[in-house]
């Protein structure tokens, strides 16, 4: 184990991810973070974890309309094009 | 939606294209309803929320100047007559979540899962490290309704940030502007949040190791 990560512990760590992703660490602090989760197998594994996690956020099951409310709203669009 | 696209669609809603008028709405109801859930209580009030949002959007598309994207337009919409309705029905956002998030610390995974800050060799590392998950589990629906189930757990200022940062993909700006918070704030409450849905993942992932 290095001095870099022996510098940032995996318990704080995890505390910075959002961070890291968010581009909000300083450049000594990035540094230290991606040095850490290069050589860290346990941290390498938490933030690929939440790569995914974030991936599945952003996949939402898909939802219709409620029964007639397409057809409401397609009646309300053809009042509004009458007036 | 691109510059010229917006302006293409505007246009053809603005001569009455009822096609154009559909696929809007295809588009955009999903997420109107979910943002509108935010501030709302239930789903059908959210779904009101959404219908009424489409009823303004109509009588306002004359007046729609274009200085902001037809979205961005959508979703000020959506989000005034949400508020409204949420203080109609006594409900508000808790401000002082959104406003001082960090007020009360909370770990982004349990302290026993690692060694003790003053351990002799490793302070501060894993004692039970993550696992990785595996790869087709990521792809099933109960996934879904997992992460689903783990967003509605959350308290509503960290579940307002997530639905619009991570479900819906929206800027940090445009969070931001719509839920009036700053940008150290909304990283808290987004930290705290996704790192409550990866541990709900976590905890179902590992059942069957």
């Amino acid at each position: 184990m290095s001095q870099d990560t022996a510098q940032l512990s995996c318990q704080e760590l995890v505390e910075l991810v959002t961070d890291y992703f968010e581009g909000a660490l300083s450049p000594e602090e990035h540094a230290r973070f991606e040095a850490h989760a290069e050589r860290c197998q346990g941290c390498g594994v938490y933030l690929e974890q939440m790569r995914v996690t974030i991936d599945l956020l952003g996949q939402p099951p898909a939802a219709g309309l409620p029964d007639g409310a397409e057809r409401e709203l397609l009646e309300a669009f053809r009042g509004w094009r009458s007036t | 939606m691109a510059g010229s696209a917006e302006a293409q669609l505007l246009e053809a809603l603005r001569a009455g294209d009822e096609a154009a008028f559909a696929q809007l709405v295809r588009e955009y109801q999903p997420s109107l309803v979910r943002v509108a859930r935010i501030y709302v209580s239930t789903q059908a009030a959210a779904e009101e929320v959404a219908a009424e949002t489409w009823l303004a959007v109509l009588n306002g598309l004359d007046r729609f100047e274009g200085r902001s994207s037809l979205k961005t337009w959508i979703f000020r919409i959506l989000t005034n007559i949400a508020k409204t309705r949420a203080q109609r029905d006594g409900r508000t956002l808790p401000f002082s979540a959104l406003q001082d998030p960090g007020r009360v610390p909370e770990a982004a995974v349990d302290a026993d899962r690692f060694l003790d800050p003053e351990h002799p060799r490793w302070p501060g590392h894993w004692a039970v490290r993550p696992e990785p998950w595996p790869e087709d589990a990521l792809v099933a629906a109960e996934t879904q309704a997992v992460v689903a189930e783990a967003i509605e757990a959350l308290p509503p200022a960290q579940r307002a940030v997530i639905s619009l940062r991570d479900v819906e993909g929206w800027s940090s700006e445009e969070v931001r502007n719509a839920l009036e918070l700053s940008e150290t704030n909304q990283r808290v409450l987004l930290h705290r949040a996704r790192s409550k849905v990866r541990r709900a993942l976590e905890s179902y992932l590992g059942e069957d190791g």
